[in-house]
C-alpha cells in the first residue's frame, strides 16, 4: 500500500533526521509509530504524504513513487488548522476542488455526520471547543475519501476525556471503511488502543528500533491485564530506544 | 465542556453557540453608545458659542458655531457646498481607487513571491520615505495643474499604507494554514485566493483605512495648490476673502466627509471580518 524504501532524510541545515528507514503500511491496518520527541516520526509522516521529499530512497504508493501530495492520502495535523474565516462545513469541503457545489455540500454533511458535528455545519471555528475543532479537521481529511489516512499526534492537544472519546470515534470510522491509517504518537496508551502494529523509533538519526504486532482483540479495554502487559513491553522497548534520554509519555 | 460534549455526543444547539454574536437585541442601546462620542464636541461647541456671545474671543477671527452653521446653510442653499464637496469626493474616490488598485497588485506580488519582494520592496520602501508633498512640483511640471496631478498625488498618498498592510499581512499568514493548502495540492493562484488573501484581510483593511485618511490629507494639499472648485479651494478662498467662517465651514465638511467615508470602510470591513475571534471589551 504505502511503502518507505531505504529512506534517508537530511535537512538543508545538515541535520540527519532519518537514516535507512524501511517501513510498509498494509492495506486496511492501523500502523502506530511511537518514539521520543525529535526521533523523526513527524518527518516520516510528512514524507509519506509528499509534503517533503526524501534525500535518499523512495516512498511508494501502490506501484507509483510519491512526488507530491495526492488526494488518496489524507493528513490530520496535531492542531485542527481550520480556516477561521470559513464555516465548519466550508472547512470540511476545503480539499474538494473540482466537484460541483451540491456534491461538495452533500459530501461535507456526510463527513460531518461521521464525526457527529452535523448541527455545527454553519458554526465558525472560534465557536468550537478543541475536541470539536479536531473532529472537524478529521472530517476535512475524510471528505476526499482517502485510502490512507495519516495522523500526526492528532489528539495530543486535547484533555484526557475528549482524547479517549475521539480515539473510540476513530476506531468506529476505521471499522466502517477500513482505510489504512498511520498514526504518529508519543502516547503508548493511544498507540495500543488503536494500532494493529506498532513501530518503535529511536532518534538521532531516526531509525526503526522494534516492531510489534498487537494481537489484542477489539474493542480494546484499557484496564485489561493483556493491555497492561503490552503497555509494559512497549514502555521497555521505548526506554531501550531512547536509551534513558527521556521518559516515555 | 469536553465531559458534557462526550455525553451528548458533541451536540449542542448551534443557536446557543452563536447567541452572544447577535447584534439585533442591542440595537436601541447601540444608538446611545454611539451618542457618547458626541458629548465632547457638543460641550466644546456650547462653550465656544458662549465665549463668542460674551465677547471673550474676537468673532471676526473665530466666528461662533452658529455663524459657521449659517455659512454652511447659505453655501448649501446656493448649491456651492455640493459642487465643492462633490468635486473633492470625486478626486478622493478616483485617487484612492487608483492608489488602492496599484497597492493591491504590488502588495500581493511582493507578499507572495520572495523574488519580487527582493526586487521591488527596497525601491518602494525608499519611495515611501519621501514626504509625498515633495512630489507636488514635479507632478505639476509633468501633468499640469489640472486633475491628473491632483489625482496622482492622492493616489501616491493612499498607496503606501495599503501596500504595506497587504504585503506584510500576506507574509505574516500562519505557515500552518499554508501547509494545509499544500496538503490539498493547491495551485499558486488557489493558495493566494483561498488562504493568503482571506488571512491577510485584517491587515489589508487597516491599510485601507490609513490609506483613506492619507487620501483626505492629500486632497487638501492638491486643492490648495490650485483648483477652481473643491473644499480645499473653499479653504483658500476663505483665506483670500478674510472669511474665517468659510474656512471653518470647509474644515467641518472635511471632518464630516472623512469620518463618513471611514465609517463606510469600517462597515465593509466588519462585514468581511466577522469571523475574527478578537478581544472586544464589552460595554
Amino acid at each position: 500500500m504505502l511503502r518507505l524504501e531505504r529512506i534517508t532524510k537530511r535537512f538543508d541545515n545538515g541535520y540527519l533526521a532519518l537514516q535507512g528507514v524501511d517501513l510498509a503500511a498494509r492495506p486496511g491496518e492501523i500502523l502506530g509509530i511511537v518514539g521520543g520527541s525529535g526521533c523523526g516520526k513527524s518527518t516520516l509522516l510528512r514524507l509519506m504524504c509528499g509534503l517533503v521529499p526524501p534525500t535518499h530512497g523512495r516512498v511508494w504508493f501502490g506501484g507509483v513513487p510519491i512526488i507530491g501530495p495526492r488526494p488518496e492520502i489524507g493528513l490530520v495535523f496535531q492542531e485542527p488548522r481550520l480556516m477561521p474565516w470559513l464555516t465548519v462545513a466550508e472547512n470540511v469541503q476545503f480539499g474538494l476542488h473540482n466537484l460541483p457545489r451540491a456534491e461538495r455540500a452533500a459530501r461535507a454533511i456526510q463527513a460531518l455526520d461521521r464525526v457527529g458535528l452535523c448541527q455545527f455545519a454553519d458554526a465558525l471555528p472560534r465557536e468550537l471547543s478543541g475536541g470539536m475543532a479536531q473532529r472537524t479537521a478529521i472530517a476535512r481529511a475524510l471528505v476526499t475519501r482517502p485510502s490512507v489516512l495519516l495522523l500526526d499526534e492528532p489528539f495530543s492537544a486535547l484533555d484526557a476525556l475528549t482524547r479517549a472519546d475521539l480515539q473510540s470515534h476513530l476506531v468506529d470510522i476505521w471499522s466502517d471503511e477500513r482505510p489504512t491509517m498511520v498514526l504518529v504518537t508519543h502516547d503508548i496508551d493511544e498507540a495500543l488502543f488503536l494500532s494493529d502494529r506498532i513501530v518503535v523509533m529511536r532518534g538521532r538519526p531516526g531509525a526503526i528500533h522494534a516492531e510489534f504486532a498487537i494481537d489484542l482483540p477489539r474493542p480494546r479495554i484499557r484496564t485489561s491485564p493483556q493491555f497492561q502487559s503490552w503497555k509494559e513491553r512497549l514502555l521497555a522497548a521505548l526506554h531501550a530506544a531512547i536509551n534513558g534520554e527521556a521518559t516515555a509519555a | 465542556m469536553s465531559a458534557n460534549e462526550s455525553i451528548i455526543g458533541g451536540v449542542r444547539p448551534v443557536a446557543a453557540a452563536r447567541q452572544h454574536s447577535s447584534l439585533r437585541i442591542a440595537a436601541p442601546r447601540n444608538w446611545l453608545r454611539a451618542a457618547t462620542g458626541l458629548i465632547v464636541p457638543a460641550v466644546l461647541a456650547a462653550l465656544w458659542e458662549l465665549a463668542a456671545s460674551f465677547g471673550w474671543i474676537p468673532a471676526k477671527l473665530l466666528p461662533p458655531p452658529s455663524a459657521v452653521i449659517d455659512t454652511i446653510q447659505a453655501l448649501a442653499a446656493s448649491g456651492d457646498l455640493w459642487t465643492h464637496a462633490l468635486a473633492t469626493l470625486d478626486r478622493v474616490a478616483v485617487g484612492f481607487g487608483l492608489g488602492v488598485a496599484t497597492a493591491t497588485i504590488l502588495g500581493a506580488v511582493t507578499g507572495y513571491a520572495s523574488c519580487a519582494r527582493r526586487l521591488l520592496d527596497p525601491t518602494i520602501q525608499g519611495l515611501r520615505n519621501i514626504p509625498s508633498i515633495a512630489w507636488v512640483p514635479l507632478f505639476i511640471l509633468w501633468f499640469g495643474i489640472f486633475e491628473t496631478s491632483k489625482v496622482l498625488l492622492i493616489a501616491v498618498g493612499a498607496f503606501f499604507p495599503v501596500y504595506l498592510g497587504l504585503s506584510s499581512g500576506i507574509r505574516d499568514v500562519d505557515r500552518k494554514l499554508v501547509e494545509v493548502g499544500q496538503v490539498y495540492d493547491l495551485s499558486a493562484w488557489a493558495l493566494i485566493r483561498r488562504i493568503l488573501l482571506p488571512a491577510a484581510l485584517p491587515a489589508y483593511v487597516v491599510g485601507l483605512r490609513s490609506g483613506l485618511g492619507l487620501a483626505w490629507m492629500f486632497v487638501v494639499a492638491a486643492e490648495m495648490m490650485g483648483a477652481s472648485e473643491g473644499l480645499g479651494y473653499l479653504l483658500v478662498d476663505g483665506q483670500m476673502t478674510s472669511r474665517p467662517d468659510v474656512i471653518i465651514a470647509s474644515i467641518v465638511m472635511f471632518a464630516v466627509l472623512g469620518k463618513a467615508t471611514d465609517a463606510v470602510l469600517v462597515r465593509l470591513g466588519a462585514g468581511v471580518l466577522s469571523w475574527q475571534d478578537s478581544f472586544k471589551p464589552q460595554g
